[in-house]
């Protein structure tokens, strides 16, 4: 399989602070891989570091065979639901459609190409029928999709993901994952964090568990038989209610 | 007075005043219906009522040497916005508290800058209230080629600016340099508070910014008519107030203002009434 996504011996300071040191992950295109760890264990630092937003102390990330560089990758970016102003007085359609404001360049505005990607990906996340609708009157469900929307106006090889479901119900959540799913399997790598743990093990083809490294990553089936990687991931003691989870799976 | 007389007015040669006043009044409230819808939707009400007060050392500076006020104002905006953007770096002291103390800084430098003017009372009153007679010719041309470049800058960054309003994080990953979007609005609020400040005051900008991008947005749930009405309703409340405090002889800017406060209530009152209480909290 060919890996989109190439995650080489990443390390990362904050603060003189080592937050993750010999990061190793390989994301292949038709793949959703679920990236897992308790709090502060690095999640959203590494999505940044994908993202070209935070610099590297060592190592590269290559998406695609290329270095990764903010605005010049193909890589679809989805940000946690409340970190996007839903109060902005805008339409469906005219947020998706922000996602090529890089890309456009300055002054430019968006043509009739940039409105043509984003019928297309609004009708991949089934959002067509709301395009002209004020984001601020959609469900949270909804929002998720309008994100998603607005990272596949660019046609992204890569896709991150952080914390899809927070929030969400279960309903919701499912019709998501199902999403997500497809999307990888139309030939994308899909990268997602979530605390959703029974759907990680559901819906993903592999899990990476990360506590300031990768310390496992298999498929779900690999995982559940291996109690000492979710010990050391998240810092539980071997009767904890996460392991008998995991038992009920096997 | 009935409008007919204060038409008239305007066309007296003997109160040549008069109408130039009622375009910068008008040139003002345009500018800042359109800077203001940002400012309004990005929470930037504080910052916004900082740079009103930091362009007044430059004021004060340029009335002292007899320079121009636009330029002195706008350079003393601009230095303040650089000196919060530096200072905020260390993050133990948070921004709000270094705009805090940068902007009762500058406004008390400025005190003491217009203090050393001969018969400093009358100007600092000026200053700070706002008045419709002294405005020369040259700052007529001023505000309007300022009027000008601000649509003008609004028009080619409209698309970046609402990017970076919905999501400043994504808008790094989409390869938008917040850092220096963030810098343009800034200026663009300073211009804005500079050619205004001479008709309505430096104590009473802050209205002219928020009031009516906050009453058009009570009107309406997409930006590009938000940025429509907000410039009619204050331009409309310009002439209004500007007629108002003509025909009672009432203060210009305290007049506008309240005219402004007025129709927000108005539209405030009626908007709740008919809201849709749609907007998901989430």
């Amino acid at each position: 399989m060919t890996a989109m996504l190439e995650i080489e011996d990443i390390a990362v300071e904050l603060g003189g602070r080592r937050v993750l040191h010999d990061v190793n992950l390989n994301v292949s295109k038709g793949e959703l891989v679920a990236l897992i760890g308790p709090n502060g264990a690095g999640k959203t630092t590494l999505l940044r570091t994908i993202l070209g937003l935070q610099r590297a102390a060592a190592g590269r990330v290559r998406v695609t065979e290329d270095a990764a560089k903010p605005g010049k990758t193909a890589i679809g970016y989805v940000p946690q639901r409340h970190e996007f102003a839903w109060d902005f007085p805008i339409s469906v359609a005219n947020a998706v459609v922000t996602g090529l404001s890089g890309q456009l360049g300055l002054f430019r505005r968006p043509g009739v190409a940039a409105w043509e990607a984003t019928a297309e990906a609004l009708d991949r996340v089934q959002l067509r029928d709301l395009a002209d609708r004020p984001i601020g009157q959609l469900s949270g469900g909804q929002r998720q999709r309008v994100l998603v929307a607005r990272a596949l106006v660019l046609r992204p090889t890569v896709l991150l993901l952080d914390e899809p479901y927070t929030g969400l119900d279960m309903p919701t959540a499912e019709l998501l994952s199902t999403l997500f799913s497809n999307l990888a399997h139309e030939g994308r790598a899909v990268l997602m964090t979530t605390h959703d743990l029974l759907g990680a093990l559901t819906d993903a083809d592999r899990l990476a568990l990360l506590n300031r490294s990768i310390v496992a990553v298999g498929t779900p089936a690999q995982l559940v038989t291996e109690p000492e990687s979710w010990m050391k991931t998240f810092g539980v003691s071997s009767d904890s209610a996460l392991l008998k989870m995991l038992q009920v799976m096997v | 007075m009935n409008p007919i007389d204060f038409f008239m007015d305007l066309f007296n040669p003997d109160l040549a005043f008069l109408p130039k006043a009622l375009v910068v009044a008008v040139m003002s409230s345009v500018v800042c219906g359109v800077i203001g819808s940002y400012v309004v939707l990005r929470g930037m009400a504080f910052i916004g009522d900082a740079v009103a007060h930091a362009v007044f050392p430059g004021l004060a500076i340029a009335f002292v040497i007899s320079g121009n006020l636009v330029l002195g104002g706008t350079i003393a905006g601009i230095l303040t916005a650089v000196l919060v953007a530096i200072f905020s770096q260390n993050r133990r002291v948070k921004e709000d508290s270094i705009i805090g103390i940068f902007f009762v800084a500058a406004f008390a430098l400025g005190i003491v800058i217009i203090s050393q003017a001969p018969g400093y009372a009358g100007s600092l009153q000026q200053f700070l209230f706002g008045s419709i007679t002294g405005i020369p010719d040259s700052d007529l041309y001023i505000v309007c080629g300022t009027t000008a470049f601000v649509l003008l800058v609004v028009l080619l960054l409209n698309k970046e600016f609402i990017t970076v309003s919905l999501d400043r994080e994504s808008a790094r990953a989409l390869g938008l340099n917040v850092f220096w979007l963030d810098i343009v609005l800034y200026v663009l609020v300073t211009l804005a508070v500079v050619i205004s400040v001479q008709i309505i005051g430096n104590v009473l900008v802050l209205a002219l910014l928020i009031i009516p991008a906050a009453t058009a947005r009570l009107l309406s749930n997409n930006l590009a008519v938000m940025m429509f009405l907000a410039p009619l309703i204050g331009g409309l409340a310009a002439i209004v107030g500007l007629y108002i405090s003509w025909s009672w002889d009432f203060p210009t800017g305290g007049t506008i203002v309240l005219v402004l406060s007025a129709t927000f209530l108005v539209v405030w009152l009626f908007s709740y009434r008919h809201s849709d209480r749609r907007i998901n909290v989430d």
